[in-house]
């Protein structure tokens, strides 16, 4: 395990599926038209009028046992800083056998390039001296948390030491690092 | 290395990486590949404030290589703090939209045949210069209307004042928020005004009524009402839609729609009745309890629940909750409230709650806000109009109407409405009327009698494709505007700069205004170089640092005391120097003087009808952003929300396309898909507003999903203040499958046009 670790904490009480982590993101990343690193997921359960809705911010989980960097042909697909998944896009060639291996379906192909595109937790902010990512920095109700689950200090460990959490899909054995609040 | 080899190696991951270290590559090496900085970072970044919406946040513009890049929250900024909605956040959007306005244009067609000609900024502007001085001199100054939304507005109603009329309107009033501001000016003597003076981040329990907060995002709203879900304050959201606000409360009561003033009513008669009200507070600053005590008395819960739908018990409950939190219980008087009519009376009713808990001028209720004295630009005094505003059919009504209304100075371009037509000219800046003003046949009735129309925007909206010249504005991220000074938490001023060069041949309206200034006589009311050279003037004189307001985009000054526990004065500008909740200024004028509510007037949807309500979605500040394709990517096109038990009825689909028609035979000019949903009531259906776009040069968001507004054929207007009630619609269902398209899916002439113009 790296010194780092980084993961990121969604609070879901507070988060109002109002998208601005998608379109900050969109344009910290450039990312192509069409496309989008995150998204937000709405889950509504009951009937009128006894309803209850719970809205996450997604992305990739980044996951310490990720099928995408063991089923990668080429090694595009790595661990990258802080224990973070990364693509580097001279190495994809779009074989999309990543794409198949995510569980949590948060790659696709950047049309740009060819090449996989995904969430990069934003290292290239994270690991030169920005602390946040541009979801994070944008989120107008500061649901997102960003930081070293290794640091007992960080902000993360902390809300995960006194919130109720989970993870997604924690069946598929991949180890995510993402957390939702409940 | 055979195919097998390959796929095998691959699979083991980390194993992998140290074999593939022993052939010397790098392929699953761990840190051997950086990834690539995306490179958004600005070589400039430019402080300014936000036009997505009218809430003005500040933000921080990356620009690299003369491009915007990104947009950020400016931390300094204290509606922003550093945070965007996403809307703010997708200002480049705006700024490369494709459809843009991007030169001057005069039409050369009949009107609303969207037949335009390029032409230079002189012809253009001498075109509009004629027929000013035209109109004034065959009809008088007040013959021309402006018709205003936005904040680069300010430079046109000074030029329009100037001119020398009164008819200047914005639809924010008499189709927004008017009635709120009339409703608490009765009661409190002020205004709540923008930004609300809400303190919602402190509020222990937070009654929303209709507020759809989350989806609508203005910006501080939003930050203060998470602060407010951190700090548990009890939620009580009142809507005929679980809202994502709904979502976030302890309590939601899915209250039948046209309602609300019976709620209010009940919680009063509960908080009085069990003596949950703040007395010390109403015997120091309120008067006329005793008549609003006896008033109240009739309306129990029990006499609410049949005519809201909410249980005796709930009411009591909700009621006992917002007498535990005071003063820190904050009813949130709302924002957009033109809903059924009796609107001013039943923000009347909200505030004569808020009077009951003490929470004006109370921590977690209302702030009190300060501004910085900012003198104003030395201009010579406006003359005083030749004519009374043209808004209503007599001085006399709409008494506390004290803005001008939008849908009257419309009217008042039809031959027959003020007699003689009083309206003979329009200068429209940023407000799209066909999809603003309630009734659009009218709107282009109206239009068809003018003489002439000039719109200023930013994109080709239906209002352009009706007028006669049409001047392109640069964006908010291309031009400077006036300052920002309001009155909020702490005072500031902020300022609008040019972060890059306006595009193509679009200009700042600052530019326009002195332009036509100079050429209607009136170059001494633009003695200034620029805005720059105005906006320094200002702040000068107010003993600001120009270079700290350019360099930082905002100046913070000394808060106030925020609450009367902390030293804010309790001062109430009404009649009686005290809170009213007996209004003795209503009586006079023959209105109840405490609101009161009568059920019989409340219309119901005939059978296979449903109530039409609209609201936004948190990307979009309605038709403005719809063109917007990186906004877009999130929400594209409208859906009618229709409940489950209503889909199954009607054998709808989800996902399945419908045209909506209205109770007068008004038929949707588009369709959209129907969400079928539990999270609304089975007597109404809930679209966002902005959509079925008719203008076809918004190429991306023409023929998306339905306008509401074009289905709004009726209104009731409020008889205080005029405001237009527009929550009275019913519509059905037709199945898109089944509906022939037999009219023009774009604006097209509804009268055979006059002869062109220049």
């Amino acid at each position: 395990m790296s010194a780092v670790s980084y993961g990121m904490v969604v609070d879901t009480r507070t988060c109002v599926a109002c998208a601005a982590c998608v379109i900050a993101c969109k344009t910290e990343n450039d990312v192509a038209e069409g496309f989008s690193r995150d998204w937000i997921f709405t889950a509504t359960s009951g009937s009128f009028p006894n309803l209850a809705m719970e809205i996450r911010s997604e992305r990739c989980n980044h996951c310490e046992d990720a099928p995408c960097v063991s089923v990668c042909p080429t090694g595009a697909s790595h661990y990258g800083p802080g224990g973070t998944v990364q693509v580097t896009e001279s190495k994809c060639t779009g074989c999309k056998a990543c794409i198949a291996a995510c569980p949590y379906d948060a790659r696709f192909i950047d049309p740009r390039t060819g090449a996989i595109d995904k969430c990069t937790f934003c290292v290239h902010r994270v690991e030169n001296g920005t602390p946040t990512t541009a979801c994070q920095e944008v989120c107008p109700t500061k649901s997102i948390y960003f930081g070293d689950l290794n640091d007992p200090e960080s902000e993360v460990s902390r809300v995960l030491r006194v919130r109720e959490a989970y993870a997604l899909l924690p069946d598929a054995g991949t180890r995510p690092k993402h957390f939702f609040l409940k | 290395m055979k195919r097998r080899q390959f796929i095998r190696v691959g699979g083991y991951g980390a194993a992998g990486a140290a074999v593939a270290g022993g052939l010397t590559t790098d392929w699953y090496g761990r840190y051997g590949n950086p990834t690539a900085d995306p490179g958004t970072d600005g070589d400039r970044v430019v402080p300014s404030f936000c036009e997505l919406c009218f809430w003005k946040c500040g933000i921080l513009a990356h620009v690299k290589d003369g491009r915007v890049t990104k947009i950020k929250g400016n931390p300094k900024d204290p509606l922003s703090n550093g945070h965007l909605c996403p809307r703010g956040a997708g200002g480049t959007g705006l700024l490369y939209d494709p459809d843009r306005l991007k030169k001057p244009m005069i039409r050369r067609d009949v009107r609303g045949s969207q037949v335009f000609e390029d032409v230079s900024w002189d012809d253009a502007l001498g075109v509009v210069a004629e027929n000013f001085e035209r109109i004034k001199a065959e009809h008088g100054a007040a013959a021309l209307a402006l018709f205003s939304h936005g904040y680069g507005g300010s430079w046109m109603k000074h030029l329009v004042k100037a001119h020398g009329s009164p008819n200047i309107a914005a639809p924010s009033y008499a189709q927004c928020r008017g009635p709120r501001e009339v409703g608490f000016d009765l009661t409190f003597g002020a205004g709540v005004g923008s930004p609300e003076n809400t303190d919602i981040r402190n509020a222990r329990c937070l009654v929303l009524i209709g507020s759809h907060l989350g989806e609508n995002m203005h910006n501080t709203q939003v930050q203060d009402f998470a602060d407010a879900i951190r700090n548990e304050a009890d939620i009580i959201t009142v809507d005929p839609r679980y809202s994502v606000a709904a979502s976030k409360s302890r309590w939601w009561l899915p209250i039948k729609p046209g309602t609300d003033t019976a709620l209010l009513l009940a919680w009063m008669n509960v908080i009085i009745g069990e003596e949950l009200y703040d007395r010390d507070y109403i015997e120091r600053y309120a008067y006329g309890f005793e008549q609003l005590a006896e008033h109240v008395k009739a309306f129990t819960p029990e006499w609410a629940y049949p005519r809201t739908g909410i249980e005796p018990d709930v009411i009591r409950r909700t009621a006992r909750a917002m007498g535990a939190a005071r003063p820190a219980t904050l009813v949130h008087p709302g924002r957009h409230v033109t809903w059924y009519g009796d609107d001013t009376q039943r923000s009347r009713a909200i505030a004569l709650l808020n009077a009951l808990l003490g929470s004006w001028g109370r921590k977690g209720g209302f702030f009190v806000p300060s501004q910085i004295q900012l003198p104003p630009y030395e201009y010579p005094g406006y003359l005083k109009p030749d004519a009374q505003a043209a808004d209503r059919p007599a001085p006399s009504d709409y008494p506390l109407g004290d803005q001008v209304l939008a849908q009257g100075v419309c009217d008042a371009a039809i031959t027959g409405v003020r007699g003689d037509s009083a309206i003979k000219a329009w200068m429209v800046y940023g407000s799209n009327l066909p999809t603003t003003l309630p009734d659009p046949e009218n709107t282009y009735k109206a239009i068809q009698e003018l003489d002439f129309l000039v719109t200023v925007d930013v994109l080709p909206a239906e209002i352009v494709g009706w007028s006669d010249v049409v001047l392109p504005e640069a964006t908010y991220l291309e031009r400077c505007d006036e300052l920002y000074n309001p009155w909020w938490r702490e005072p500031y001023v902020a300022v609008r700069q040019e972060v890059v060069p306006p595009m193509y041949d679009s200009k700042p309206g600052w530019w326009m205004a002195r332009e036509l200034g100079k050429r209607i006589g009136l170059p001494e009311f633009f003695p200034w170089k620029d805005s720059i050279e105005y906006a320094k003037t200002r702040l000068e004189a107010a003993g600001l640092d120009c270079e700290v307001m350019k360099e930082q985009g905002v100046i913070r000054g000394k808060p106030g005391p925020l609450y009367f526990e902390e030293g804010a004065v309790p001062e109430f500008y009404t009649d009686s120097g005290k809170i009213e909740l007996y209004s003795p200024k209503l009586a006079a004028l023959g209105f109840d003087p405490m609101p009161t509510y009568d059920h019989s007037k409340l219309e119901e949807p005939p059978e296979g009808y449903y109530r039409l309500l609209f609201g936004r979605a948190p990307v979009h500040t309605f038709g403005r952003t719809t063109n917007n394709r990186l906004l877009s990517e999130v929400y594209r096109e409208n859906e009618v929300w229709v409940n489950r038990d209503v889909a199954r009825r009607w054998g709808l689909e989800d996902g399945e396309r419908v045209y909506l028609q209205n109770q007068d035979g008004k038929r949707s000019s588009f369709s959209a898909p129907v969400k079928v949903t539990g999270r609304i009531r089975p007597d109404a259906v809930y679209v966002v507003h902005g959509y079925g776009r008719r203008a076809p040069k918004l190429r991306f968001v023409h023929g998306k999903g339905i306008d509401d507004n074009e289905l709004i054929t009726r209104y009731k207007v409020d008889p205080i203040m005029g405001g237009t009630g527009m929550n009275v619609n019913f519509v059905t269902f037709l199945r898109a499958a089944d509906v022939v398209e037999d009219e023009p899916a774009v604006d097209e002439p509804v009268v055979v046009a006059e002869e062109v113009v220049a």
